[in-house]
């Protein structure tokens, strides 16, 4: 039996796509790639996959409009201009995405570029192995990028980048307009998630310990980089936890109990709340002092093809793809305002920094909320189940 | 003379080996992991200690939500008993040519993905939902009733979703009821009432206890009506074990937790087949 190679089998695939062979020999051809792969195992185990991979990549993001706006503006031009196709799956939060990457085999290889929130992850994915190393000689739109978004990446890969950054946003506080004034919810500010004519009508993020522990932070009049009295935080969590209709547990919910009117103040994504906004819901948005703001990455996980991912992510820094998935998913570019000019639209967006240097922007510290991640989401869980 | 006694390993090779692969390797992998440690980053480092047990039963919390989880799964089975026989002794009942249509319309929910199904209720009971829009409407309330994320909506979701389970446990097992002994109860005095009581109600027991065991399982297993329709403090188990594994990369906690629960379910199902025997789940599909 003839051993099936993956270059052969890429002639295979390209004579079949260009109709130079037919399906039944193609897929004869298949059958006997098959049927060597069982009798050769593991030294050409990878060839088929790798042939087939070469064609295709995977990248996972959050779902819902955020989605839609890759798919539309990236993705779809992407395999237009290449023919390689983007297979697009979703998760709800990160702690979520990162189990079934753990439970891949080999761990992470089932996937290949994800759509990571902050710093914070970036190198928690590194620590536990997940990390490619980038030539970056093959992202030259990596040039447009801000700076002050790049370097943080340097320094947890030590001089490396296994990612490119691609947006940033806050989770800032969103109202019912209706029924909160913005006089109201600009006075109460942070209060707002804690005022007690809204028992019964308020939410939060279920799925995130520090999101809750930022705003508690803020209402106790610490810093949420560096919090002094832990037990005012956790009471007034507590406190929060008996004025609360519902814990969410993705944008797409959010959305909906925002707009269904279950709710009438939360913690929100910027770019929900635009989004919602632009569907015509009588939704406010509140930054308060010291709102929680995040930077958004393209992760490109170990053991993906990376010429591949290269060129997909280099296709997505393009200014026309970036802006336009920006506009798509209503969160501010990574690319650099005083190298590339941006739109209108962008420019009015919650997070967006005109000066591209995001000073006076307040993040997470990840080595902060790293050494805390287990003790303080686990207090967290309790308190939101009762305790 | 050759023997033959392979053949029937033969058969039966298939299936030993899904249930092999599919159930006993896994569950060996998840008490195993239940032994482990978790570094902060979320990586597993093998071990064997027995912190993650401790760690379950060293305050209430956790176990408050096992009990919670079993009074919640009671609740449920009572009121699919309930809810459940009258339309499965309907159809046993029924002389309609119509009967195999209202059987499958029992299963129509099956062919409705599970999430939407329980999402649906949103739609329904939400502030803004089809009875607060008529109530309102009609002028009967002013402002809307909260009906949403609390334990009743949680128990409602679980109904929903299990009650077809139980109708056709009981069902089956009524079907195979000889009716001629009703008549005969009848022929000997007994009121409608005191048949019932005295014939039909005790030989579809097997298929009452058989639904029960099964919603009792399956409600103690579910996370998605806790998650879709409960508010906060409606957490059930298998909500907790989501959160450890999928929200804290917890496996190892996951798993010690999933192993009291599993072990919690042998020990109800031991007890029912030492005091009703496990035979019964097959009497009620065959016919008693």
């Amino acid at each position: 039996m003839a051993i099936v190679t993956k270059e052969k089998l890429d002639r295979v695939y390209d004579a079949y796509k260009n109709g130079r062979l037919n399906r039944r020999h193609f897929l004869k051809y298949l059958g006997l790639a098959g049927a060597s792969l069982g009798l050769v195992g593991v030294p050409f185990g990878g060839a088929v996959r790798d042939a087939w991979a070469a064609k295709s990549i995977r990248f996972d993001g959050w779902g819902g409009s955020v989605s839609d706006a890759f798919r539309e503006h990236a993705f779809k031009p992407f395999t237009t201009a290449t023919g390689i196709k983007v297979i697009d799956g979703e998760f709800g939060d990160m702690n979520s995405y990162l189990t079934r990457v753990k439970a891949s085999y080999p761990p992470g290889g089932e996937f290949n570029i994800a759509h990571l929130s902050a710093v914070f992850d970036y190198a928690r994915y590194a620590d536990l192995g997940f990390a490619s190393v980038l030539d970056e000689s093959k992202i030259p739109n990596l040039k447009n990028v801000m700076v002050s978004m790049i370097k943080p990446l340097r320094e947890i890969t030590k001089g490396t980048l296994s990612a490119v950054p691609y947006d940033l946003g806050q989770t800032g506080i969103a109202y019912n307009t209706k029924h909160i004034s913005k006089a109201k919810a600009e006075e109460l500010g942070t209060s707002l998630l804690w005022y007690k004519s809204l028992k019964g009508k308020l939410g939060s993020w279920g799925g995130d310990f520090r999101t809750n522990m930022w705003y508690a932070a803020l209402h106790t009049g610490q810093s949420p980089n560096n919090m002094t009295d832990l037990k005012a935080v956790w009471a007034a969590l507590r406190e929060q936890r008996g004025l609360m209709k519902k814990y969410w547990n993705s944008g797409a919910e959010l959305m909906s109990l925002l707009a269904n009117g279950e709710i009438y103040a939360t913690v929100a994504w910027s770019g929900r709340v635009a989004a919602l906004q632009q569907e015509g819901h009588p939704i406010g948005y509140l930054s308060p002092k010291g709102t929680y703001s995040w930077m958004e990455y393209l992760f490109v996980l170990k053991g993906t093809d990376l010429e591949v991912a290269q060129k997909l992510l280099n296709f997505m820094l393009e200014p026309a793809a970036a802006i336009a998935v920006a506009e798509g998913q209503n969160y501010p570019p990574s690319l650099d305002p005083s190298k590339v000019e941006l739109t209108e639209k962008i420019k009015k967006m919650p997070a967006f920094d005109a000066t591209g240097k995001l000073d006076g922007y307040l993040f997470a510290n990840p080595e902060y909320w790293n050494a805390n991640q287990v003790e303080w989401t686990e207090k967290w869980d309790r308190i939101k189940a009762g305790s | 003379m050759k023997s033959n006694s392979w053949k029937p390993w033969a058969l039966l090779a298939p299936s030993l080996s899904a249930v092999f692969l599919l159930l006993i390797i896994p569950v060996c992998f998840v008490i195993v992991y239940s032994f482990w440690l978790r570094a902060p980053s979320g990586a597993d480092i093998p071990a064997f200690q027995m912190g993650n047990y401790a760690k379950f039963f060293e305050d209430f919390f956790y176990p408050k939500i096992l009990i919670r989880t079993i009074r919640i799964a009671f609740e449920t089975v009572i009121l699919c008993v309930v809810m459940g026989y009258i339309p499965a002794y309907y159809f046993y009942l029924s002389q309609s040519r119509y009967k195999q249509v209202f059987l499958l319309l029992i299963m129509l929910p099956f062919w409705v993905s599970f999430i939407i199904r329980t999402m649906s209720w949103i739609n329904i009971m939400g502030d803004t939902g089809l009875i607060n829009h008529f109530l309102l409407k009609i002028g009967l309330i002013e402002t809307p009733i909260s009906m949403l994320y609390n334990e009743f909506t949680v128990l409602m979701g679980l109904i929903m979703y299990l009650l077809p389970f139980m109708v056709l446990n009981i069902y089956v097992s009524l079907e195979g009821i000889d009716k001629s002994l009703l008549e005969a109860a009848r022929c000997m005095g007994c009121t409608e009432w005191q048949a019932f009581r005295e014939v039909t109600l005790p030989l579809s027991l097997p298929g009452v206890s058989a639904g029960c065991l099964l919603v009792f399982v399956l409600t103690a297993g579910t996370y998605l009506p806790p998650m879709i329709l409960g508010g906060p403090g409606n957490d059930m188990i298998a909500n907790l074990i989501f959160k450890r594994v999928i929200g804290t990369l917890d496996w190892p906690f996951g798993s010690a937790i999933s192993v009291i629960l599993l072990s919690l379910l042998f020990v109800i199902v031991w007890t029912y087949n030492r005091y009703l025997g496990i035979n019964q789940i097959f009497k009620s599909f065959q016919g008693n």
